[in-house]
C-alpha cells in the first residue's frame, strides 16, 4: 500500500531526526588487533602478503613490523556471531531508522557504495574503536531496484592514543523491493546461472528478417514491385503502397553514420562497454547493431566496416560489425 | 610475492596481472566469518533463499578483502593502500568466478598511485572502483 503524501512527510520528518547523529556511543572492538584473526582473514582472502603474515618479512619491509591488511579496519568492530539474531530488537539508532523504513514498507536493503580511508596501518595490540554517525538521507529516489532512500553513515576509527587509524563511509538503499515472482524456484536453478541476453522480440513485420539472419544472411526488406529498400521491416512499400514485399541480401559494407558507447547502466548478460553503431549499408539503408573487435576509441564516424552475422554462446544469431579491411 | 614495484615501475595506462577467483561457499562463508560479520545471508543458504537470493552470497569485507589484496599482490610488501572507493553491483554467488582486472589510471610525483579495479561475475560487475596507494620513491 502506498503511503498518502502525508504519511510520507511525516515518515521523512522522523527519518531527519536521525541525520546528523551518532549511532551509539563510540564502540571499541571485543578483541585487539591480532595474529589469529590476520591470519584467517588472509586465508579466507588468500592475500600471501608477508607484511601481515611473515615477522622478518614484514620487519625489513616499509611497515617495519607485522601489520593487518588495511581492508579489515572494519572487521576490528564487527559484533560478531550475535548479528546473526538480526535486529528485530533494534540495538542502535541505525537499526531503529531501518526498522522505521520497515515498517512503512520499505523492507530490503542494499549496500551500494563505500569509500575508505587508512591513516595508518594497524599492528598487533591496537586497539580499535568506531564511531558512526548517520550522515544524509537523500529524497525518496526510483532505482533499478525499486523506490527508496540512500543512507549514508560515516564511520571514525581511532586507536588507543584516541588518534585516528581509519575511517569510512557506506551507503546502503533501504527500499521497496519489486514483485518477483521467480524468486520461490530460486533454488532449483543453479545460483550463478549466468542471465541470458534478451532475444528480439519477433512478430508479423520482423519474424522473416530474422529468420534470414538465423541462415546466416543480413537482409534488407524489398518491395517485390519497385524495388525499394526498406528497414525494419514494415507491412507495406511506403513508396507504392504494394504488400508484396521479399528479401534481398546486404554485402554488410558500410560506413558508420553515428555510435554511441553505452557504459551504463549494466545489464546481466551484456559485456560493457557496448558499442551501439547506425551503418550506412551500401545498399542504402541504415542498420542498428554492435561493433566488435574495435576500440571504442578508434570508432569514429565514416568508417568503413563489414557486417557478418555471428552465433553467440548463448546461440543467438545477430548481424555484428568490424572494421573493413 | 618477493619483489616489490617501486614508483618509477609504474606508468599510467599500466594494467594489473588479472585475477580470477572460483567462488566457492567456503570462501563466501569463509570470508563472512573471518570479517565476523555473521548476518545469516552470507552462511546460512535457508535465510539468503529467503531474502530472494539463491545462495549465500560475498559480503562487503570480503570484496573489500579482494580488491585489496588484488593491488597488493601487485605492488607488493612495501606498498600502502591509502584507500579505496567502490560501488557494489551483481552480487557474489558459489559456482560462479569473479573476474579481476585493474589498470593504473593516475600517477603522482609523491609517489601516491591510482588504480581502477573492476571485479566481474557472470551477472555483471560485481565491483568496480579505484584503490589509492602508495609507492616507495626512489631507491
Ligand atoms: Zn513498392
Amino acid at each position: 500500500m502506498p503511503l498518502t503524501p502525508d504519511q510520507k512527510k511525516e515518515l521523512e520528518a522522523q527519518m531527519q531526526e536521525y541525520v546528523g547523529k551518532p549511532i551509539s556511543e563510540p564502540t571499541p572492538g571485543r578483541d585487539v588487533v591480532n595474529e589469529p584473526m590476520i591470519r584467517q582473514w588472509c586465508d579466507a582472502m588468500g592475500d600471501t602478503n608477508p607484511a601481515y603474515l611473515d615477522p622478518d618479512a614484514a620487519k625489513s619491509s616499509v611497515h617495519g613490523d607485522l601489520v593487518a591488511p588495511p581492508t579489515m579496519l572494519q572487521a576490528w568492530t564487527m559484533e560478531g556471531f550475535s548479528m546473526h539474531e538480526g535486529y528485530d530488537e533494534p540495538r542502535n539508532n541505525e537499526h531503529r531508522l531501518h526498522k522505521l523504513l520497515t515498517e512503512h514498507g520499505y523492507t530490503s536493503v542494499v549496500a551500494t557504495n563505500t569509500e575508505q580511508g587508512y591513516t595508518r596501518y594497524l599492528k598487533p595490540g591496537d586497539t580499535v574503536t568506531a564511531e558512526t554517525f548517520i550522515d544524509e538521507i537523500s529524497e525518496e529516489k526510483a532505482t533499478a531496484l525499486g523506490i527508496g532512500y540512500f543512507i549514508n553513515t560515516r564511520t571514525k576509527f581511532t586507536d588507543q592514543d584516541g588518534e585516528e587509524v581509519g575511517w569510512l563511509t557506506f551507503r546502503v538503499l533501504k527500499f521497496i523491493p519489486q514483485q518477483q515472482p521467480q524468486q520461490a524456484d530460486a533454488s532449483d536453478t543453479p545460483a550463478s546461472s549466468a542471465p541470458a541476453r534478451i532475444a528480439a522480440p519477433r512478430g508479423h513485420d520482423n519474424s522473416a528478417w530474422w529468420a534470414e539472419v538465423d541462415a546466416g544472411k543480413i537482409p534488407i526488406q524489398t518491395c517485390n514491385q519497385c524495388g525499394e529498400l526498406f528497414h525494419p521491416p514494415r507491412p507495406m512499400c511506403g513508396k507504392c503502397g504494394a504488400m508484396d514485399m521479399g528479401y534481398v541480401t546486404s554485402s554488410g559494407k558500410g560506413t558508420i553514420h553515428t555510435f554511441t558507447v553505452i557504459h551504463h547502466p549494466q545489464f546481466p548478460g551484456y559485456d560493457f562497454p557496448i558499442l551501439a553503431v547506425l551503418v550506412d549499408l551500401e545498399e542504402g539503408t541504415r542498420l542498428m547493431s554492435n561493433m566488435v573487435d574495435c576500440k571504442p576509441e578508434d570508432l569514429h564516424v565514416g568508417m568503413a566496416v563489414q557486417g557478418s552475422v555471428e552465433e553467440g554462446e548463448d546461440g543467438m544469431k545477430l548481424p555484428v560489425f568490424r572494421r573493413a579491411g | 610475492m618477493t619483489t616489490s614495484l617501486s614508483f618509477s615501475d609504474v606508468s599510467v595506462g599500466d594494467e594489473l596481472p588479472p585475477l580470477d577467483v572460483p567462488l566457492t561457499a567456503s570462501i563466501i562463508v569463509g570470508g563472512a566469518l573471518a570479517s565476523r560479520d555473521y548476518t545469516p545471508v552470507h552462511h546460512d543458504r535457508a535465510a539468503a533463499n529467503a531474502a530472494g537470493m539463491g545462495d549465500v552470497f560475498m559480503n562487503i569485507l570480503t570484496t573489500n578483502g579482494y580488491v585489496g589484496r588484488y593491488v597488493t599482490d601487485w605492488a607488493g610488501t612495501d606498498a600502502q593502500i591509502k584507500g579505496l572507493a567502490i560501488k557494489l553491483g551483481t552480487p557474489n554467488l558459489p559456482g560462479d568466478t569473479m573476474k579481476m582486472r585493474g589498470k593504473v589510471t593516475e600517477a603522482g610525483a609523491d609517489g601516491t598511485v591510482v588504480v581502477e579495479v573492476v571485479g566481474k561475475n557472470s551477472w555483471g560487475n560485481h565491483v568496480e572502483g579505484t584503490v589509492t596507494v602508495a609507492l616507495p620513491v626512489g631507491g
